[in-house]
């Protein structure tokens, strides 16, 4: 432990960051007291070798992303990252409530746009949106659901408070990763797992399929479900793969569906069956050649109209970026406020609207303090780390924000926590950011208990998109009662009857025995 | 199931019986190769190229290509290498279908591929390590997977591979005319053993060509597996008919087989060529009319209208 650890506070000073392992002095936090027990009694040469055989596994079982044309394992650190049970139930509450104030957005601007009328947000800003599609204005989608799926992406920053980063409610991606990361774990560091409650994970599939099916078109008693992925070459293919097989339904490409009469079917060896529920792992702009790119092959024409007609439920709902967009982002307190009446769970990080005259003023006197992002991109594309950024990229980023002012929002640095991951021979302060996920079936919206942990596997880095060599974490929720039978309610006793229990043996068996005890 | 899917178990079950009997033709002819002098051993090497239905891409073509070509050339869907790629390939494509241990049997083999050396000795080595690894594959998908559609169209796929793999085996019977080439056609399908207990006395190329072609027992004799792919074929389309077929596929393999089983003969050998040919094309047939009736997409995206 002393060698692994050694030098670690220093860096976690250096960084300014708050650590979620050691309060300052490098005592261990009180939730992360057996993952410390765990490692303290294990050697370099211990943790490298569970690292590795952690790798290996990854790649066998095919837990990659692609990577420019490349299938890569997506790298797993050894230690956990731990949320205490109170500090998850707070988290809980905020990303549920921020799902229900994005579903009654959505539902709104869709619909009669009473938020603009009430003064809430400008019509302009719902309007020039990238992802505000006008093809699915006017249309209820079944169970009143659009948010099917969501990752919102939260932060600690150097006080030790959550922040919201951003919201996903397109197509959120890395719930694979927590399903694997557990079972790696369980095997990986095993010693860390005793005399504690930590919640289990696996009951996302099915959560995420009864949700698919609770939101069918109305009429059909027995809906079936299928995943849509854009195919093998997409970097999160081995995940579309994962939640097909878990929830037992078939994974589609576009080819293989086929829109008729505003229903839609798919290609079987039994002819054409009728499909009632998608879940989509494409873009919008790639889903139906009639609505949008015609030049996509990804999709299949008239996938929209069947869903407007209600023959078809697609999983989440065409035109979901609306609400994801980075400046919509900075009114989502005001959001929830509005059609809630509630006051936000988790704060957002203050951000700077590029559009108002002053922020922007402000912003462009102070380009090298601040991140810069676009508001419609993900995966980290696009951003600029103003301390990071050359003069040339600033001057650069300038320009563009000049020209197109929507485009982008700005943010402070925030120091995002830290978690020990291991780095050549030691551990050293990482930064982390975590997605949670959420399922929504139209009655109550369900946070999966942990989430994503996503590392920077470069020291010092903020970015952490596996695309940018970033790394995950399991992330593990405690629970104060665990929901295990108590002590009150004995295990009902196994009867073991005598004749069950003796395998029957070949009837020279022990004449052999004899024979060879006698040789 | 979708077509796409099924169409991927049916090669994933080819890919590997052609891993499996390309890795047993290889190891058998290997060990009687290296005996040959260079001149013979290059021209033996053209001629097993050619059994295997390849054509060879350089003027020198001797030991060192033959190897390349038969085990190691992954850009070649008929190299033990390329097969088992594709296999993997297939299988990643289709992966929520089969049982999570039969993918990473196929994906681990397939990481496992570059882990040999690419000499003579280490090509026995590897032809081992194949004949493991398919066996493995093998038994997953039988104790794995359960035996409804997807496992019929694997089966499918491995039983007219294995017809045409045997039929190939005995067709090497020609390249090697010294020594007992009828011991090395049945090591080949790994049938030695199992010919001796039945024949007792009655050796030599005639009985070993009979025992591979029209054996009932022998899971690898042609007649054996093409009654596989026809038990396959009638599960996965069990409309019985009074009269007549309207499946292809199984209106070839049948007859194939029953050609074979009720044909009747005093000069097994002269014959052999043209049954081996029948064999060959069969399959082919087969697969392709298979291909035709379960697997056939629609070539582009296609707008259907409204229906009223």
């Amino acid at each position: 432990m002393s060698e692994l650890f050694q030098d670690y506070s220093e860096a976690v000073a250096r960084s300014g960051a708050y650590d979620e392992m050691f309060a300052p002095g490098q005592i261990a936090r009180r939730s992360y007291g057996q993952v410390e027990g765990a490692l303290k009694e294990l050697s370099l040469a211990d943790v490298s070798a569970r690292a590795e055989s952690m790798a290996r596994t990854f790649l066998d079982r095919g837990v990659t992303f692609d990577y420019a044309g490349e299938e890569r394992p997506f790298p797993l650190d050894i230690v956990p990252r731990v949320i205490p049970a109170d500090e998850w139930e707070t988290l809980e509450r905020g990303v549920a409530q921020r799902v229900r104030a994005l579903e009654a957005f959505l539902d709104d601007v869709y619909g009669r746009m009473s938020v603009v009328s009430d003064g809430v947000i400008p019509r302009q800003l719902v309007t020039t949106s990238a992802h505000f599609h006008r093809a699915v204005h006017g249309f209820e989608p079944a169970g009143g659901v659009r948010v099917h799926v969501s990752g919102i992406d939260v932060v600690r920053d150097a006080a030790g408070t959550f922040r919201v980063l951003e919201d996903n409610v397109r197509v959120p991606s890395g719930v694979s990763y927590v399903l694997e990361n557990r079972r790696a774990m369980a095997k990986g560091l095993p010693e860390a797992f005793g005399q504690q409650h930590i919640r289990p994970v696996e009951e996302y599939p099915r959560r995420l399929l009864s949700a698919l099916r609770k939101t069918a078109p109305s009429g059909v008693d027995d809906p079936t479900v299928v995943v849509l992925t854009p195919g093998v070459f997409n970097s999160a293919y081995f995940e579309h793969t994962l939640l097909a097989g878990l929830m037992g339904v078939e994974l589609v490409e576009g080819r293989d569906l086929i829109c008729r009469g505003n229903r839609v079917y798919m290609r079987t060896t039994a002819g054409e069956q009728r499909v009632d529920v998608i879940y989509k792992r494409i873009d919008d702009d790639f889903l139906d050649p009639l609505q949008f790119r015609s030049d996509s092959m990804l999709g299949c024409p008239g996938l929209v109209n069947a869903a407007r007609a209600g023959g078809v439920t697609i999983a989440n709902a065409v035109g979901n970026g609306v609400a994801d967009d980075k400046l919509v982002y900075s009114y989502v307190p005001d959001l929830i406020r509005y059609y809630l009446h509630e006051e936000p769970v988790i704060a957002n990080v203050d951000t700077f609207r590029l559009e108002e005259k002053e922020a922007r003023e402000h912003v462009l006197d102070r380009l090298d303090e601040l991140v810069v992002k676009p508001v419609d991109g993900s995966g980290g594309k696009g951003l600029v780390i103003g301390p990071a950024a050359s003069k040339d990229e600033l001057d650069a980023l300038r320009q563009r924000i000049l020209t197109d002012p929507r485009g982008w929002i700005a943010q402070p640095v925030l120091q995002l926590s830290t978690v020990p991951t291991l780095s050549g021979d030691k551990f050293g302060p990482r930064h982390v950011d975590l997605r949670p996920f959420a399922v929504n079936d139209g009655d109550d919206v369900w946070v999966l208990p942990g989430g994503l942990t996503r590392v920077a596997l470069k020291e010092g880095s903020l970015i952490v998109n596996s695309s940018q060599g970033g790394g995950s974490k399991d992330t593990w929720v405690l629970s104060d009662s665990p929901q295990l039978p108590g002590p009150d309610l004995p295990r009902p006793s196994i009867s073991v009857r005598e004749q069950v229990s003796v395998w029957p043996v070949e009837s020279n068996w022990r004449d052999r025995q004899s024979e060879q005890e006698q040789q | 199931m979708l077509s796409r899917i099924a169409e991927s178990l049916f090669w994933i079950g080819r890919y590997v019986e052609r891993a499996d009997g390309t890795a047993r033709i290889l190891d058998v002819h290997l060990e009687r190769l290296n005996h040959l002098p260079l001149d013979e051993q290059r021209s033996v090497a053209r001629e097993l190229l050619a059994v295997m239905g390849a054509r060879p891409q350089s003027e020198e073509f001797g030991l060192p290509e033959l190897l390349h070509a038969l085990a190691y050339d992954k850009s070649n869907a008929s190299s033990i290498a390329g097969s088992l790629g594709a296999a993997r390939e297939n299988a990643r494509r289709a992966r929520e279908t089969v049982s999570s241990s039969l993918w990473e049997c196929l994906n681990t083999t397939y990481y496992g591929l570059n882990q040999h050396r690419k000499d003579v000795v280490g090509t026995y080595r590897f032809c081992n390590w194949v004949l493991e690894r398919t066996a493995m594959v093998r038994g997953l998908a039988d104790t794995t997977v359960s035996h409804d559609e997807s496992w019929l169209f694997l089966v499918l796929g491995r039983s007219l591979e294995r017809a045409d793999m045997t039929a190939r085996m005995l067709s090497t019977r020609d390249v090697l005319s010294a020594g007992m080439s009828w011991v090395n056609m049945l090591r080949c399908a790994g049938a030695y053993e199992s010919f001796l207990r039945t024949r007792r006395a009655a050796f030599g190329d005639q009985h070993a060509a009979e025992f591979l072609l029209l054996d009932r027992l022998f899971p690898r004799s042609i007649v054996y597996a093409l009654r596989d792919a026809d038990e396959c074929l009638a599960k996965l389309d069990p409309s019985a008919q009074r009269v007549g077929f309207i499946n292809d596929a199984r209106r070839i393999v049948g007859q194939a087989r029953t050609f074979l089983e009720f044909h009747r003969t005093d000069d097994l050998m002269a014959e052999l060529p043209e049954h081996m040919d029948r064999v060959q094309k069969a399959v082919t047939q087969a697969s392709d009319a298979i291909s035709r009736k379960y697997f056939n997409q629609a070539d582009e995206l296609a707008w259907v209208g409204e229906v009223s």
